[in-house]
């Protein structure tokens, strides 16, 4: 089951984050410690309550890197006292000119970018993300989102709203700005990424927040608690309380002095996070779940383009993302050189460890993920879809499962209509404009979609008609600070960014 | 956060809780070196060199690290990053003000200086440029990255700042530093913040706007606020992606000619995603010059895209001028004032008499928004008067550089005779002088701080902004009678109320034409506020979300989507 020797891959578009220049990419580190283990409070390291530790794995090589400490009810209930009090009226962080606290968070991604290659390398080694990739994009993606929150710091503006006719009727003038306790519980897919896109926001416009990472990849969050005392936010504005979903998690969404609640994960503990929010004390909430995103290929479109980026929206990261291309419609006319191209594609991949060079395809994060996502390609064998390539694990240890390719996939496969979030590509194919708009829609996902056409009209009509949070025009998986992401339907309430 | 500063010089603790301080004028003022060296081509200031080291001009680290002493070379015109004399080879003196003295010589740019200096703005500004082709993220960097060389160089530049202009270290280190520093840092954010839209046009059509900038932008500031006005005007020009010719003020040249080392500085940041090294040339070019020439070449040229101009009314019409005759550029001006201050009879009268001296005296009077018609109602006006003339005679005037000094010099000979005219012609108008009302030491530009008591709306003092250190105190009995004799200007650029009473506050806050109405306070000024002028005091706003009107254009894109497509996908939502 062994994929064939290394092949240097150059994609000829990058789906990338654009940035002018990209820094050369230097050596992961060799004797990464694990240092921060612990739970962050109050800038403060603190053992569990319980006195629990769970194990922390490397996914490429099944070994335990570290034990961290296993934060429960007990330990969410002192980080949130930890964070109303930081959030008390005429508490340091309440009294802050909203210029300063862009300071600090502007300093803090000074300080990550200092650390980059650390934290690039224990992202690698915690999450199985190719080093490569943890390095330019996810690093360079959290010190451009931490920035850009930075500056909205004394931008987010209230109004002054004319009530009356009278020549002085008084104005009224509101703060927009949500002064609450936030918390957050993590996906591992995106570790830092996730952890930056919602302390970046939320510390701009003067949140207190408690943040539970993944059970998975809890290290590279400890690391960055460190860098926030380092920057000098004031004790109790950021808590960082590593566990699982059901303890921790689910303390967090129950908890009735906790005023918001922003969760990215899976649709079906979105949906619990919601009922416990509005079980407990309405706390807001926002999510950022799962996805069966579309992606179209019309006959007009540049084939090169929309292989390599159809490609690469599904198999960026293993395939574990939320928006991943994993419903690829593809028109009549271009169906079959269409496939014959992605199966090449896919099988040019080098799987291995994702801290080596050259490889471009590291291991699924831990062994439910690895057995869910074999189990569904068994169900697309089984269901009459036509495996083109992959369709197994590799290698002998660590949690690797070969670049996968369906053809002739219906619609009403499981795997055209359940998250893999694995290296799984369904292309199924359409005949007319109608016919794809309406299938595209017919789901219970709503997070992203993506369109290759040469045609404007095309382009224009198609990215109206679909029910997504973002559509992308003959690229994917382009995402950067400046522009809002989130989920229509079951994908989601709310946007970030 | 002027007042903050101005209290922590008074030595006065705020009322108003610890919010008010800053947390600059919470930190120790570094000492500064009395006689700083000047130079160009460098960014750091070369340490002591000599006995006579005083003014280093020249690339020192070009000369092996060996001074020259200043021997007929002059401080320079930066013109694409680069370090040139004036075409016509002129320089003129610029001269300290606590003493007369000649500082150094400044090459004097005129016409063809600026056309050289458009030239290349223009080409920095070409479509697919490293400027034009720059992510906003990275603008942004970029003036962040100048925020911090100047926050590293905050001593050197506040020295320099008071050794060229007058003011008290103290105040250029606490106030003028901090406010460019945030400033900068202010709009590095705006950079990838200002967005265009999507409109949702009638019919089978999509629209959205583009924020474009505009383009080459003759941006000409005043000797008042060397350094603050200069991050006023390339703050939001640099956010929004335009190119820039600056002229600076004759009086003040040398702090701006001093940043722009650091606008060229290279870039030692350990940033990834970040190729670029310092502000690409031709992207900010600055002249030092006078307004009848360089000034008048940047109002009146072809290629110049958009003018700012901050100074006086006189020479704001003219700018006006220039661009209706020549290619009808963008204009925005910030010009004079004669900002009425209105004390009611309720009001706290400690913190009134202190905000009033500070809304007058702050910066020698020479601020366009200085609260120079202090209307005060009639049953507190004597005792008001009174403890005004008690502050006024306290106030310690002398060396800038001096920690205890409160005003410091006039910035040249020519202001200075001007108030000594205005205070003779105040005096012989009928106004009673209560103290004051000539100069203050016997070299240097220095003039006692004036208080004018029983001024008539009619009289010069009251109509014209006198720009130094003259208060006028007028008296009125009702609210109506105030809001229109306070109104009763050309000008508009501020007002300020003093009353406990909140719809005496609502009323007047309303009904004052004025850019900017301060309620129990003074000179309140952040970067994220607007400020300008209505009537006479100017046109257009700089500062806050409003200040990158100004630099952007508008460009609107609509495209027809196709009906028979539409028809098909209409059923969708």
């Amino acid at each position: 089951n062994q994929i064939a020797e290394p092949v240097t891959c150059v994609p000829e578009a990058k789906p990338e984050m654009s940035t002018p220049g990209k820094p050369d990419l230097p050596a992961p580190l060799s004797n990464l410690k694990f240092q921060y283990t612990k739970i962050f409070i109050n800038n403060e390291w603190h053992n569990s309550v319980s006195g629990k530790k769970f194990p922390v794995f490397n996914p490429a090589t099944e070994e335990k890197l570290c034990e961290v400490e296993e934060g429960d009810k007990e330990d969410v209930n002192k980080a949130v006292k930890a964070a109303r009090q930081a959030f008390q009226i005429g508490s340091p962080w309440r009294t802050m000119d909203a210029s300063e606290r862009g300071r600090l968070i502007y300093k803090l991604a000074d300080l990550i970018e200092r650390d980059r290659l650390l934290l690039a390398t224990m992202e690698s080694m915690n999450g199985g993300k190719l080093f490569s990739s943890a390095y330019l994009m996810d690093l360079g993606g959290c010190i451009k989102t931490l920035r850009y929150c930075a500056g909205w710091a004394d931008k987010v503006q209230g109004r002054t709203i004319p009530i009356g006719k009278q020549l002085w009727e008084t104005t009224s003038s509101g703060m927009e700005i949500f002064f609450l306790i936030q918390d957050m519980n993590l996906l591992w897919n995106f570790p830092l990424v996730m952890l930056i896109w919602k302390i970046g926001p939320a510390l701009s416009c003067g949140n207190t927040v408690v943040v539970k990472p993944a059970e998975q990849t809890p290290l590279t969050a400890l690391h960055v608690a460190s860098l926030i005392k380092e920057a000098g936010f004031p004790p109790g504005v950021v808590n960082i309380v590593p566990g699982y979903g059901p303890t921790a998690g689910a303390a967090i969404s129950s908890h009735m002095d906790i005023d918001k609640v922003a969760f990215t994960g899976s649709t079906e503990v979105g949906k619990m996070i919601k009922e416990a929010a509005g079980k407990s004390n309405l706390k807001r909430v926002t999510l950022e779940l799962g996805g069966k995103s579309p992606c179209i290929v019309f006959a007009d479109a540049d084939l090169d383009v929309a292989v390599e980026f159809a490609h690469m929206g599904l198999f960026y990261h293993q395939g574990q993302c939320c928006i991943a291309a994993s419903r690829l419609f593809v028109e009549e006319s271009i169906y079959d050189e269409f496939v014959r191209r992605s199966v090449e594609r896919a099988k040019k991949y080098v799987l291995g460890n994702p801290l080596t060079p050259g490889v471009n395809q590291g291991p699924q994060i831990d062994k439910e993920q690895y057995e869910k996502i074999l189990g569904l390609i068994e169900s697309g064998k089984k269901e009459g879809a036509k495996l083109e390539c992959g369709g197994g694990p590799w290698g002998n240890k660590g949690y690797f499962i070969q670049p996968t390719v369906f053809s002739n996939v219906t619609d009403e496969m499981r795997i055209a209509k359940e998250e893999i979030f694995g290296p799984v590509q369904q292309i199924m194919k359409f005949k007319s404009l109608d016919d794809v708009i309406k299938r595209a829609n017919n789901t219970l996902y709503g997070l992203s979609a993506g369109i290759f056409t040469k045609d404007l009209d095309k382009a224009v009509t198609v990215s109206a008609a679909l029910q997504a949070g973002t559509v992308w025009v003959n690229c994917y998986s382009v995402v950067s600070a400046q522009c809002p992401f989130g989920g229509f339907k079951m994908s989601g309430n709310g946007r970030e960014l | 956060m002027w007042r903050a500063a101005a209290l922590a010089v008074a030595g006065l603790r705020p009322r108003l809780g610890h919010r008010l301080l800053s947390a600059a004028a919470a930190q120790a003022v570094p000492s500064p070196n009395q006689q700083p060296e000047v130079f160009y081509n460098q960014v750091r200031p070369p340490r002591q060199l000599g006995p006579n080291p005083r003014f280093v001009l020249g690339d020192w680290r070009a000369q092996g690290g060996k001074a020259w002493v200043a021997l007929g070379l002059s401080i320079p015109i930066f013109i694409n990053n680069e370090w040139h004399d004036a075409v016509s080879k002129k320089t003129f003196p610029t001269v300290n003000p606590s003493t007369g003295e000649i500082i150094c010589q400044v090459a004097e740019g005129d016409k063809e200086d600026v056309d050289r200096a458009v030239k290349a703005a223009r080409a920095a500004f070409q479509l697919g440029s490293p400027w034009r082709r720059m992510d906003a993220s990275e603008r942004g960097r970029l003036l962040h990255r100048l925020a911090d060389l100047i926050e590293r160089d905050r001593t050197y530049l506040a020295t320099l700042e008071t050794l060229d202009n007058g003011k008290p270290y103290v105040i250029s280190y606490l106030v003028d530093l901090d406010m460019v520093v945030k400033c900068l840092r202010y709009y590095a954010g705006w950079a990838d913040k200002y967005h265009g839209k999507t409109i949702p046009i009638d019919g089978d059509f999509f629209s959205y706007t583009r924020h474009e900038p505009v383009g080459v932008c003759g941006q000409i500031i005043p000797w008042n606020f060397p350094l603050l006005m200069q991050a006023w005007k390339l703050g939001p020009a640099l956010a929004t992606g335009n190119v820039v010719v600056m002229k600076v003020a004759e009086q003040t040249p040398l702090t701006a000619l001093y940043v722009a080392n650091l606008i060229k500085e290279k870039n030692d940041m350990v940033l990834a995603d970040f190729p670029q090294a310092g502000f690409p040339p031709g992207v900010v070019n600055i002249i030092p010059g006078f307004g009848p020439t360089a000034g008048a070449a940047i109002a009146s040229h072809k290629d110049v895209d958009k003018v700012a101009f901050t100074g006086s009314t006189e020479v704001g019409r003219l700018i006006q001028v220039a661009a209706g005759s020549s290619n009808l550029k963008r204009v925005t001006l910030e010009l004079g004032g004669k900002s009425p201050n209105i004390i009611m009879s309720d009001a706290d009268m400690d913190w009134a008499v202190e905000q009033a001296h500070f809304a007058l005296f702050f910066n020698q009077g020479q601020c366009c928004c200085a609260g120079s018609r202090t209307f005060v109602q009639e049953d507190v006006y004597n005792e008001f008067v009174e403890r005004s003339v008690t502050r006024a005679r306290s106030r310690v005037v002398g060396n800038p550089f001096d920690s205890r000094t409160e005003q410091g010099p006039q910035v040249d000979e020519t202001q200075f005779k001007k108030i000594l005219g205005y205070i003779k012609s105040g005096k012989e108008e009928g106004a009673k002088l209560l103290c004051g009302g000539g100069a203050a030491a016997d070299r240097g530009y220095f003039i006692q701080p004036t208080v004018f008591g029983d001024v008539q709306d009619g009289m010069t003092i009251a109509k014209e902004e006198i720009f130094g250190p003259v208060m006028q105190i007028l008296k009125f009995k009702t609210i109506e009678e105030v809001v229109g004799r306070a109104n009763n200007s050309k000008y508009g650029l501020a007002a300020a109320v003093f009353t406990k009473d909140l719809d005496k506050a609502n009323y007047l806050s309303q009904a004052l034409q004025a850019g900017t109405v301060w309620v129990n306070c003074y000179d309140v000024f952040g970067a994220q506020t607007p400020f300008g002028g209505y009537k006479m005091s100017g046109n257009g706003r700089e500062l806050g979300e409003y200040g990158l009107q100004a630099y952007t254009e508008v460009k609107t894109v609509s495209m027809v989507l196709s009906p028979v497509l539409l028809d098909s996908t209409r059923v969708y939502p």
